[in-house]
């Protein structure tokens, strides 16, 4: 199965600012992939690479097997909702539905107006007038409605109330079900994804922290709890990602392959918000022991 | 649609197994008996804003217990109702659990000892099977 | 793409429409005005020598509506490219960019290349049928008057008539959408678009157009019954100009010389003139002196060349702008 996105040393950088680096990445076909960061984490500047408004200035990036925003052919293929789901506000929702008729050969005219009238849209109504999850669900419809393989969102749900947020995701994973695209969507909130994604990428400050199957990074970490020990004297073939200490007790969130059996630990389970919590806290730290080291030179 | 599934989304519990557990209960209290529909993949997310894989995985558990069965561009349809035959088992494991929990206590473990020795056993054989 | 460049140019288009419509009612409503004149001063039955006919028929028509509409028309011509500009140009794509609209319209399956090509070539036509049109009907309105007052190669004249107007409607136009894309915001660049065009309107007949031609010089007896300004001050210093009669050419410079080749500057005779004597005193003395005049003129033949010259160099710049803009959209926006 083709990887529906192949980044290989992906990098951006602005100026003297770098918003990605190094970023190696193969996301399989079929998921709905949750990309997962704090903000200014360069969630935006992949996904804008991902389509094609944006070119790296390091690495490269395949996306289902050919350069982004190529051709009228891929552009076909991919859908996008940017940030802020950006409408024209002059514009009828009808005249939007034309918009994408006219623009997209593969537009599916019956698909578009169900979503409309499921979602009580009044098609003369102007874009500038609708609510922001209105918007959102204009935008969506015009991304689906043209029949793409990759659907790839940027924050879609971040400006939403909990019932336009649960909508859009319920349209969302219809969508999904009925189409079996594959979807890349951001979020700085790791509950808006919990529910939906099945492929985790954790991103901080232009890096990838961790990706994969949420099943598989589900089973592979785990909280240990027992009596107070340094990261050096954990046992190898585990990976430590978060450590914290007390006097007498110790807490630490690995990654392991093989199932925990050591008697002197408990053993939870993590959340899929603790897991990325604790690759947040880890980049973090590695950030302030670095600014430490500065600061004592 | 004759189910509704609902999340949790603290349980603890796998959504998956959430959904099989749901199905479950519906046929032993009775609201879901053999030929009945179950919703489709698309009804279900359309409600409840999960995964499609998710509910794919939980109807294939359902189908290798063997509670349900697809018809392919019908539907996915029960095939038998969860009633006597676990009533019938109650007895016996329940006799069986009391002897274990009378070890247990001679054994010198409290009560939430016990629950949490039951939870972790509960869930490690789950995940196997899984 | 063409449905949603029409959509997204429609208020224009109907705008402008309506504008063309006013104004052509206008000089329809004029023009029978101006053709009245045109016959009731005797100009239009006159061959050869109709210096009277020519000077009623001048008369008339600068007084009334004529001659509102003539300032009207000329003032439209010149204004015409900045509005082109600034409300066609200037909101064409930095509109998109200020809205983020951009990134709705670069992921449906048309790409950015067609996207821009589309625009540009659509509002571009629009733009050069606009400016075409309207200088048609200017230059059309105003054919008669400038046959009678000679004056189409001036500067203020030059710039309203043929195709210069449609030359710097399309530069307006492109630099507008360049400025658009640059700066990203609507009103910035529009008032950029404005700056820029205004200066080259001013910079072009002052200071470019004189040197897109090779002038004609030539130097006659110096006719000291026109002389029409003469001056001298208490140290002698004195300069002296005579009338040039060269019907329909630009006047460049005018000079009175000495036989020997360098510009008249007195001393004055202070017998012939000062403030006591007679006019005709110092103007006889003058003539004894056989002052030449030096005129550089370029000639009422050269009235198209020039046109054409100067409407090139602005559909250049144009062009030059479009491959600009294609640079930007591509390398530099996201």
């Amino acid at each position: 199965m083709t990887a529906v996105l192949d980044a290989v040393g992906l990098g951006k950088r602005y100026g003297r600012r770098d918003a990605l680096v190094d970023c190696t990445l193969s996301i399989p076909a079929g998921h709905v992939v949750g990309l997962v960061g704090p903000n200014g984490a360069g969630k935006t500047t992949l996904l804008q690479l991902a389509v094609g408004l944006l070119a790296p200035t390091s690495g490269t990036i395949k996306v289902l097997g050919g350069q982004p925003a190529s051709d009228a052919h891929h552009l076909a293929r991919v859908g996008f909702v940017a940030q802020d789901t950006p409408t024209y506000a002059g514009m009828s929702v009808a005249d939007h539905l034309r918009l994408g008729a006219h623009m997209n050969p593969g537009w599916d005219a019956q698909l578009a107006n169900d979503r409309i009238a499921r979602l009580r849209l009044d098609p003369r109504q102007r874009a500038g007038k609708l609510s922001g999850g209105q918007r959102a669900q204009l935008a969506l419809t015009l991304a689906i409605a043209k029949r793409p393989e990759l659907l790839i969102l940027d924050e879609p749900v971040a400006s939403l109330d909990p019932l336009a947020r649960r909508e859009f995701l319920q349209i969302l994973m219809e969508f999904v079900a009925d189409q079996g695209a594959s979807i890349v969507l951001s979020s700085h909130l790791v509950a808006d994804l919990e529910r939906v994604c099945d492929y985790l990428i954790v991103l901080t400050r232009g890096h990838v922290q961790v990706s994969g199957e949420v099943e598989e990074l589900l089973a592979t970490h785990y909280r240990l709890c027992g009596a107070r020990r340094e990261v050096r004297e954990m046992p190898a073939g585990m990976q430590v990602i978060d450590a914290s200490h007390t006097d007498r007790q110790s807490t630490f969130i690995v990654r392991s392959a093989v199932p925990i059996d050591d008697p002197s630990w408990t053993v939870e389970q993590l959340t899929m918000e603790d897991i990325v919590l604790a690759y947040m806290t880890q980049a973090a730290a590695v950030d302030g022991r670095d600014r430490v080291l500065e600061a004592s030179r | 649609m004759v189910i509704e599934f609902h999340l949790d989304a603290r349980s603890g519990v796998a959504p998956y197994m959430q959904l099989i557990q749901q199905v479950r209960h519906a046929m032993r209290l009775g609201l879901l008996s053999e030929g009945d529909r179950l919703p489709t993949v698309k009804e279900v997310v359309a409600t409840i804003a999960i995964n499609p894989n998710t509910v794919l995985k939980a109807y294939r558990e359902l189908e290798y217990a063997g509670l349900v069965a697809p018809k392919p561009g019908v539907g996915t349809f029960v095939t038998r109702t969860l009633g006597d035959s676990s009533i019938a088992a109650h007895g016996p494991l329940r006799e069986e659990l009391e002897h274990w929990l009378t070890k247990a206590r001679h054994a010198g473990l409290d009560d939430e000892s016990i629950e949490a020795l039951f939870k972790s056993t509960f869930r490690s054989p789950m995940k196997e099977n899984a | 793409m063409t449905w949603l460049v029409w959509r997204q140019f429609r208020t224009q288009a109907v705008v402008a429409t309506a504008a063309l419509a006013a104004l052509g009612v206008f000089l329809v409503i004029t023009g029978i005005q101006l053709a009245d004149y045109y016959s009731s001063s005797g100009l239009s039955a006159c061959y050869g020598a109709c210096s009277g006919a020519t000077t009623n028929f001048l008369n008339s028509v600068a007084n009334g509506v004529t001659d509102t509409a003539h300032n009207l028309n000329n003032g439209v011509m010149y204004v015409l490219p900045a509005i082109v500009g600034v409300f066609w140009g200037a909101p064409l794509i930095a509109r998109e960019l200020e809205a983020g609209t951009h990134r709705l319209a670069w992921n449906q399956s048309v790409t950015r290349r067609r996207w821009l090509a589309t625009k540009l070539l659509a509002l571009g036509l629009a733009t050069i049928g606009v400016a075409g049109l309207v200088s048609l009907m200017v230059t059309w309105w105003s054919s008669s008057i400038d046959h009678a007052s000679m004056t189409m190669l001036t500067p203020a004249v030059f710039g309203a008539r043929g195709v210069v107007p449609i030359g710097y409607a399309a530069f307006a136009f492109m630099l507008g959408v360049v400025a658009g894309v640059v700066v990203r915001r609507t009103v910035p660049a529009m008032a950029a678009t404005l700056a820029i065009v205004v200066f080259a309107q001013i910079a072009m007949p002052l200071w470019l157009r004189k040197h897109l031609t090779t002038p004609v010089r030539e130097t006659l007896p110096l006719d000291v019954n026109q002389i029409t300004n003469l001056s001298s001050v208490n140290n002698g210093h004195m300069t002296v100009q005579a009338a040039a009669s060269k019907p329909g050419a630009w006047l460049l410079s005018n000079q009175t010389i000495t036989p020997s080749g360098s510009v008249f500057t007195g001393p004055a005779n202070m017998t012939a003139c000062n403030r006591n004597t007679s006019p005709e005193s110092c103007i006889n003395w003058l003539g004894t002196l056989h002052l030449r005049q030096a005129l550089t003129y370029i000639p009422q033949s050269r009235f198209w060349p020039l046109q054409w010259i100067e409407a090139s160099i602005f559909v250049a710049l144009a062009l030059a702008l479009v491959g600009v803009c294609f640079w930007w959209v591509r390398r530099k926006v996201a």
